[in-house]
């Protein structure tokens, strides 16, 4: 879409109509602000946007944008998600949530959404908990967590989002940390810029439910992988730095891998231009022609 | 105008027999000749083995139902001759393999055709010759010249090569002089037309349908007896502009069809009711986001994975209810294919008018059935109505809301992309802007206007859809209420009626939400006696009908076997309720399945 004619826009141009209802200190608000930042210095106009969600704290972001936005079902964003990208390519497509919506109740269509190359970018708040049903243990918590469905620990191993997403099949995985904005900013616009799946999988603490996964307990083990002379292409190195937990957290870009183009980009339907604005009937060439072909 | 040729083969054999071929060059041919023609295939969940028997009903007339007798039968092994050959009716013929299998009872009057496949093939090793010998035969049984089926092989082989053509057109003749010099012919010759007609099954009338109404988008988890509308859209999506998508399970198929349908594309998907019960929260996301879409239901004989090949009505109240919450959809049943087929266009336009789910409740009976239709009667540009839809540029005072309350109930819909009037469409329940009003301070005022704008659209219904009316005579002794798919064997079972010295007229029932309760309810009132036909043991319809009208009604006729009803079984019903009552209990008379398939 020509954005020539359209005003630049700023950051607040991309705020929603109410303002965020989350508790104070909730690291969804650096997200928040990030992506409002981002959009703006990508050049876009809300109306080019639209930010889908499934259902938590972190899922109420679409209503706190200016832009295009469905607010789904749990866990099925990436699947409505996956109907807008193929209804019509020309939308940059956002989809937020929280670990238990995306990596919970939404894990196989996030499989197949990364596998499928489908051009969009997954910002995941991983808070590790699920907040918005007062604080039970997510796929993301830590083994020995203590939450009001494990008062004795968790004892199940915690999902990697790092390492799942590069074996699905994403083409551009991320790892931030919400208090660190400037980092965030500029993964979250390449992310975007990118041609096929993008997850960003985002520590977002959550400072009502989770006392264990702090913003300090991120800060004193957070590294940068750009300050590491990390190879983005090595898949391997990757998912061994991601493996790292307990004595150091590394964020930024883990794997880039831009050989592989956007399924929608692959679609010959598409070549006409969006479904979601076609025409919708036949020619009379081709009904005639069905007609034909089932006599 | 008929000739009364009423006529019914049948071909039975394993799965891996090849009888899908022959089914399908003599479905070819009849239609080629401008005949009718109604096939239901009995068939199980299994690639190789099990049985399958395929029945195929002509007449020079519309087709209703696979009728009650059997003029031929095919037996590709002995099974289907022990099984079947005594359904065959006196002045009929049985085919067979007769170096491998032996002729079982038949009645008087029967025909054993027995075809020494060996000494007519020459010893030919394909297993399947058997098949194009029985071709040969069977045409020349029914009076048609050997110059029709050879150019029918061309067809159906000629991918295959020259010689794969010639040595099939070969054992045909052999097959066909076989039976030339050894068996009778029918008395009556397969009638011929002037106009050929298409030839569908209700599958691809629904995926046919949707490309008619423009629908661009179709999303899919295959699922048996609703994957030929996959299969259909797969195969000429590209032609028509489609997008296609086959989706890892039914919940992403129906999410999938929520974005694309938000988006401002007609979507469109088909499942089984396993399939539909994973969809069911995004029906209740439909009505709450205001977005039009169309789930098929192809209903297969359940619970659970229950008989996923067989044909059940059972799927009513899981339409009815799908998805929690109390919320606005359309429900359709439709009748047959060409009625499926133009059922997509309609629908469409509503969902587009009333910006709301849909339901079509087909069953394994239409959508795997295949139908004669008349290419004449066929619409491939019906009119399509988007409804309030804002698809171009337009203010951008921020004023839009999506979801302002009208009058009407309708409010004008934004679809992504059009500048000025960017808005979020919420699962939530939400105020006119699409703000949330379940968080914070809910408002219950808000609520109460949100949720009346929502029903309110649907007040006009009745104004676009016709109510469901009254066929054959005013005084009859008995009225038949259905609905779906056995609106064609209740007006086959009328007509035997009739013969009886029984009158009967029926009422078949499309449209089943928004329901035309006092149009039906007047139709019960007057009636001398009714009776419910429906193919599900508890009586679902029957008991939507009382909800619908608080009627009762005098008794019903069910059936929950796996098998389509047949004229006769519906006879027999209403005899015994209008007689002694020896077959009836407690109202419900449930006919014997006589064809073990």
């Amino acid at each position: 879409m020509a954005t020539t004619t359209l005003p630049e826009l700023k950051a607040k141009d991309f705020k929603g109509k109410v303002d965020p209802d989350w508790c104070p200190g909730c690291g969804d608000f650096g997200l928040l602000n990030s992506v409002q930042k981002s959009l703006a210095e990508l050049g876009k106009q809300p109306h080019e946007v639209v930010c889908i969600s499934g259902i938590g704290c972190s899922s109420n972001f679409p209503g706190y944008l200016s832009t295009y936005g469905m607010h789904t079902l749990h866990g099925r964003a990436l699947a409505v998600a996956t109907g807008v990208k193929f209804a019509n390519p020309e939308l940059t497509v956002i989809v937020t949530g929280g670990d238990g919506d995306g990596y919970g109740i939404g894990g196989n269509h996030f499989t197949h959404t990364a596998r499928r190359n489908v051009d969009m970018t997954y910002l995941v708040m991983n808070n590790q908990i699920y907040g918005l049903t007062t604080g039970q243990v997510s796929p993301a918590s830590p083994v020995g967590m203590k939450t009001k469905s494990t008062p004795f620990g968790n004892l199940e191993r915690p999902y990697n989002a790092v390492t799942s997403s590069i074996m699905n099949g994403a083409t551009f995985v991320a790892r931030a940390f919400s208090g660190h904005g400037k980092q965030l900013v500029s993964i979250i616009q390449q992310a975007i810029e990118h041609k096929g799946f993008s997850i960003v999988d985002c520590f977002s603490p959550c400072v009502t439910f989770n006392k264990d996964n702090t913003y300090d307990f991120f800060r004193e083990r957070i590294k940068k992988l750009e300050e590491e002379d990390h190879d983005t292409s090595d898949w391997k190195s990757a998912c061994e730095k991601a493996l790292h937990w307990d004595d150091k957290i590394y964020t930024g870009v883990y794997y880039k891998d831009e050989s592989v183009p956007a399924l929608n980009d692959q679609e010959p339907v598409l070549e006409a231009g969006p479904v979601a604005t076609a025409v919708p009937a036949l020619s009379k060439e081709q009904g005639d022609r069905i007609l034909k072909r089932m006599m | 105008m008929s000739s009364g040729y009423d006529f019914a083969f049948a071909i039975g054999g394993a799965a891996g027999q090849g009888i899908a071929t022959p089914g399908n060059i003599l479905a070819r041919i009849l239609v080629r000749r401008g005949l009718n023609l109604y096939a239901y295939n009995a068939y199980q969940s299994i690639i190789r083995g099990g049985h399958i028997f395929l029945t195929v009903r002509v007449k020079d007339e519309p087709v209703h139902s696979h009728g009650d007798k059997l003029d031929l039968i095919l037996a590709l092994n002995q099974d289907t001759m022990d099984r079947h050959a005594r359904h065959v009716v006196p002045g009929g013929v049985v085919i067979y393999n007769s170096d491998d299998i032996k002729p079982a009872e038949v009645q008087d009057g029967v025909q054993l055709c027995g075809m020494p496949i060996k000494e007519l093939t020459e010893d030919n090793r394909n297993k399947l010759v058997q098949n194009t010998v029985a071709l040969g035969v069977m045409l020349n049984l029914l009076g048609v010249e050997f110059k029709v089926l050879e150019d029918a092989l061309a067809l159906q082989f000629g991918r295959k090569g020259d010689d794969v053509v010639a040595d099939n057109v070969n054992v045909a003749m052999a097959g066909f002089d076989h039976a030339k010099m050894n068996f009778k012919p029918f008395a009556s010759a397969l009638p011929e037309r002037d106009k050929p007609l298409a030839v569908w099954t209700g599958n691809d009338a629904f995926g046919m349908g949707g490309a008619a109404a423009g629908v661009k988008f179709y999303v899919a988890y295959p699922m048996s007896p609703a994957t030929g509308v996959l299969h259909w859209m797969a195969k000429n999506a590209r032609e028509c502009g489609i997008m296609v998508r086959q989706i890892e399970d039914e919940i992403g198929v129906a999410n999938v069809a929520l974005g694309a349908a938000q988006t401002g594309a007609r979507t469109m998907c088909a499942t089984a009711g396993g399939g539909f019960a994973l969809m069911t929260e995004a029906v209740g996301a439909a009505g709450m986001m205001e977005i039009p879409v169309v789930f098929i239901n192809v209903q297969r004989a359940g619970p659970s994975t229950g008989v996923p090949t067989k044909t059940e009505q059972g799927d009513l109240w899981q339409a009815l209810g799908a998805s929690q919450g109390d919320f606005e959809r359309i429900i359709v049943a439709p009748k047959d294919a060409l009625d499926a087929f133009n059922t997509i266009a309609e629908v469409f336009n509503l969902v587009d008018h009333y910006q709301c789910p849909a339901i079509v409740l087909s069953d394994l009976l239409i959508s795997e059935g295949t139908f004669s239709v008349d290419p004449d009667a066929v619409n491939m540009q019906p009119t399509i109505d988007r409804g309030e839809m804002i698809t171009e540029a337009g203010s951008s005072d921020g004023g839009y809301q999506r979801y302002k309350i009208t009058e009407s109930g309708i409010s004008p819909r934004a679809i992504p992309g059009v500048a000025g009037h960017a808005y979020v469409a919420p699962t939530d329940e939400h105020d006119e802007d699409g703000v949330l009003i379940s968080d914070e301070y809910t408002n219950p005022h808000k609520r109460r206007d949100m949720v009346e704008k929502r029903a309110r659209k649907m007040s006009t219904f009745h104004d676009k859809v016709a109510a469901p009316e009254l066929e054959g005579p005013a005084d009859a002794e008995v009225t038949l209420i259905g609905f779906g798919s056995t609106d064609g064997v209740i007006r086959d079972a009328r007509v035997l009626l009739e013969a009886q010295g029984v009158k009967a007229n029926q009422l078949a029932v499309k449209w089943i939400q928004p329901f035309h309760a006092d149009a039906v309810t007047k139709v019960i009132e007057a009636a001398k006696k009714v009776l419910i036909v429906e193919n599900n043991y508890s009586g679902q319809f029957h008991r939507f009908l009382r909800s619908e009208t608080g009627c009762r009604v005098d008794g019903h006729i069910r059936k929950y076997d796996g098998e389509p009803f047949q004229p006769h079984h519906i006879v027999n019903g209403v005899v015994d309720h209008l007689g002694d009552k020896k077959d009836v209990a407690k109202d419900v008379y449930v006919p014997f399945q006589e064809i073990l398939v």
